[in-house]
């Protein structure tokens, strides 16, 4: 019923060139990448492989790389049009490879010969076997089509698919995206003139009766399949240098990342694998808060990747030092490309002391003051069953401890306050600096200091000290934010709230939502006693207050730029009070506030309900007047 | 010479004419804002390495800007990059990155590679 017409033409060169280049750079990369990665990263991925884990990755690849669940939960006509790009023209090669396999097994080895299958095999559409494949394949190739319309449009006008802003693209990626949009057009035109003697199905067929009508056919055939086969090659040569790189990398990637493999290094392993699955696709565009609106400029991570890519190490090094590593484009991005650790591997190249002479006076036997650090531990010899770490920042807002001090009293809690007359830093801020050496100092430092107090619980106040306690110190101990202890606290009844007539926003703290994770706590407090409003954006969408500590560089007009525009964003509902659960988010909004802000602790032990007559007395911290 | 109990004080006299500028203009060039310090000494108030040691961070812009640079990148190394002045700062200086580039500067000056900017 079908018959093979030839097994080779011409034309099938630039494609095999194509191919071959790209496959030759894909190896080489790969065995760059593994031979960059660490000894113990290399175990990681040969014990994931063949496990659960595999098939777990293997069906986040297809989800992800194919079907592109997560941009469908951003914007479907966007999801829409990466996937049926994606999985259409992995259809289309799938589906080649089974005709070749069912019809000519013995040409499976040609690599050209799926994708030139209509050219070489006069097939027919009148058995069902035949009609199906026709259509299907007609049926994948109206997808492409389709996707590449919208990707077209989008270029025009981003808006559609929910983009305020697309990516500008470099030379590279421009060559590949038009080679791209004409693969697929070039393709339909090569089927459909070539239908009338290897048949088709609805689009190839339709289209080859319309050709027929005014142009001789025959004449097209072989120029338009060579069309075809420059479009791909141009594509695959292209692609190397280009962001299309993503579309294998992708996979890879999620395997080392199941694997449990992170960044060590920019530019080498992992990293470097990162840097080369980012599509540029520009999701990460629109999170930014350092893109003010109406600015276009090139700040966003995308840029920052970009740079690493090309090489531009100085523009890359300080894009690292501007953003505010807040992790929106974390939360936001498709590919899953933890930019922040990578923004943080660059930072770390200028590290200013080698720990030598960096902050001496931690170590004792050097002559500076190291007993003060620890007066507290001296005052107070009983064993208390919670550590209190106010932190650095909540000395600034001294209405945080003192209402957590109220309402450890008030829950019956003994507690000791670490650093009721200062301590040193939890030392997140000297990694966000890139200073991880001088920061491991005060991580032994305030481990000793925390363990020495014989409490079995540390709660801080700061999400800032929470996440690098739970990130980077060992202890032996739990550690809890404020915002889980006070829910934790109120579920046990030790502590009561009165029910508050006000409408209240909560903001979630970068480093304690998508930082940590806590995002329930705060609001099952809020919601038991005033009148929750949701922020518009809230949760892993949550805003930067422009506080942040990430950031080296950022000048203080755009910091209060930032907070002003978070604020207008999160009080659109009109709230009597924004809520926080961090010291300094209320102290950046404070600077920009038209209400209250006050911190999750502050408004709790302000509403709080005398339980018993021998309670301890609640200490008022009246608020309003403060601000 | 017979001891009197007491000394004369060495000359605290700055010449301007001596004084190296070098890490002074560094600074500036990498970090503007150190320009707009009053000299109010919030930052030194509210410092977390200040309860510990003598770090004073407004005592260490004032001998940048004066060439006063003995052991000066010692002193910035007391520094826990906290950023609590740079919350209180009244002037916005960005201070966490001002004693970054101090440091830089001065380890630069140290090994004679600071460039004439």
């Amino acid at each position: 019923m079908f018959r093979e017409r030839f097994s080779y033409a011409p034309f099938v060169w630039p494609f095999v060139i194509g191919l071959i280049f790209f496959l030759c750079f894909f190896v080489a990369a790969i065995v760059r990448v593994f031979k960059e990665l660490p000894q113990s990263d290399k175990i990681k991925f040969g014990k994931s492989l063949f496990t659960k884990q595999t098939l777990v990755s293997i069906k986040e690849i297809f989800m992800e790389c194919l079907l592109h669940r997560r941009i469908f939960q951003r914007d479907p006509l966007l999801g829409f049009m990466h996937m049926s790009i994606a999985f259409g023209w992995f259809m289309i090669i799938v589906l080649g490879h089974i005709e070749v396999k069912l019809y000519c097994p013995n040409h499976l080895n040609l690599p050209y010969f799926p994708i030139f299958f209509r050219y070489f095999v006069k097939q027919t559409d009148s058995t069902l076997g035949g009609a199906i494949f026709f259509f299907l394949m007609d049926f994948f190739l109206l997808m492409v089509l389709i996707g590449i319309g919208i990707a077209i449009y989008k270029r025009i006008n981003s808006r559609i698919v929910g983009m305020r802003r697309t990516t500008r693209l470099k030379i590279y990626d421009w060559l590949a995206l038009y080679s791209l949009w004409s693969i697929f057009p070039l393709r339909l035109l090569a089927e459909s003139f070539t239908s009338s003697i290897s048949g088709g199905s609805f689009l190839t067929r339709g289209f080859g009766l319309l050709f027929d009508s005014f142009v001789s056919n025959s004449v097209h055939v072989v120029p338009t399949w060579w069309a075809y086969s420059t479009a791909l090659g141009v594509f695959f040569i292209a692609m190397p240098f280009s962001r299309y790189m993503h579309i294998l990398t992708e996979p890879f990637l999620i395997l080392l990342r199941n694997a449990g493999i992170r960044t060590v290094r920019h530019g080498q392993g992992y990293a470097l694998t990162e840097t080369f699955a980012c599509s540029r696709c520009g999701i990460c565009l629109d999170p930014c808060q350092m893109v003010l609106p109406g600015r276009m400029d090139k700040k966003a991570t995308v840029y920052f990747i970009s740079n690493l890519r090309y090489n531009h190490m100085e523009t890359a090094r300080e894009m690292a030092e501007m953003c505010m590593q807040c992790g929106r484009c974390v939360a936001a991005c498709p590919v899953g490309i933890d930019s922040c650790r990578l923004k943080l591997s660059v930072k770390t190249d200028n590290q200013m002391g080698q720990g030598d002479t960096y902050l001496q006076y931690l170590n004792p036997a050097s002559d500076a003051l190291p007993a003060e650090i620890q007066p507290v531990v001296r005052q107070m010899p009983e064993k208390p069953d919670v550590v209190y770490f106010a932190g650095c920042m909540s000395h600034l807002t001294p209405a945080i401890p003192r209402a957590m001090q109220t309402l450890f009293k008030a829950a019956g809690i003994r507690y000791r306050y670490l650093d009721e007359n200062g301590s040193v830093c939890c030392g997140r801020p000297l990694m966000l600096a890139g200073q991880e050496e001088a920061a491991r100092q005060l991580i032994a430092k305030n481990t000793e200091l925390i363990v020495k107090s014989g409490a079995q619980t540390l709660v801080t106040s700061c999400p800032i000290c929470y996440r690098v306690f739970t990130e980077e110190y060992k202890l032996p101990i739990r550690v809890v934010h404020h915002t889980v202890f006070i829910r934790d606290l109120i579920a046990a009844g030790k502590l009561s709230t009165e029910p508050v007539q006000e409408r209240v926003t909560y903001h979630d703290p970068c480093d304690l939502g998508r930082g940590s994770g806590i995002y329930e706590a705060p609001r099952e407090i809020l919601k038991d006693m005033a009148v929750l409003q949701r922020a518009y954006e809230e949760k892993d969408q949550a805003l930067c207050c422009g506080g942040s500590l990430g950031s080296n560089l950022m000048p203080y007009e755009t910091r209060r730029k930032i907070a002003a525009d978070a604020f207008n964003r999160l009080t659109f509902r009109n709230p009597d009070v924004l809520v926080t659960a961090c010291p300094l988010c209320k102290k950046t909004f404070q600077d920009v506030a038209d209400r209250p802000v006050l911190d999750i602790a502050q408004y709790v032990a302000t509403h709080l309900r005398a339980q018993k007559a021998d309670a301890a007395p609640v200490e008022e911290t009246p608020y309003r007047a403060a601000v | 010479m017979v001891n009197f109990g007491f000394t004369i004080n060495k000359s605290t006299r700055i010449d301007y004419d001596q004084a190296s500028k070098d890490v002074s203009r560094y600074v500036i060039a990498h970090e503007p804002s150190a320009l707009l310090c009053i000299g109010c000494g919030c930052c030194t108030a509210t410092c977390s390495a200040g309860q510990f040691t003598p770090f004073n961070l407004r005592r260490i812009q004032l001998q940048v800007h004066r060439g006063e640079l003995a052991r000066l990148e010692q002193e910035t190394e007391k520094c826990m990059l906290c950023g609590k002045c740079q919350m209180v700062c009244p002037r916005g200086v960005n201070t966490r990155h001002l004693v970054m580039t101090i440091h830089k500067a001065m380890t630069l000056y140290n090994r004679g590679e600071l460039k004439d900017l």
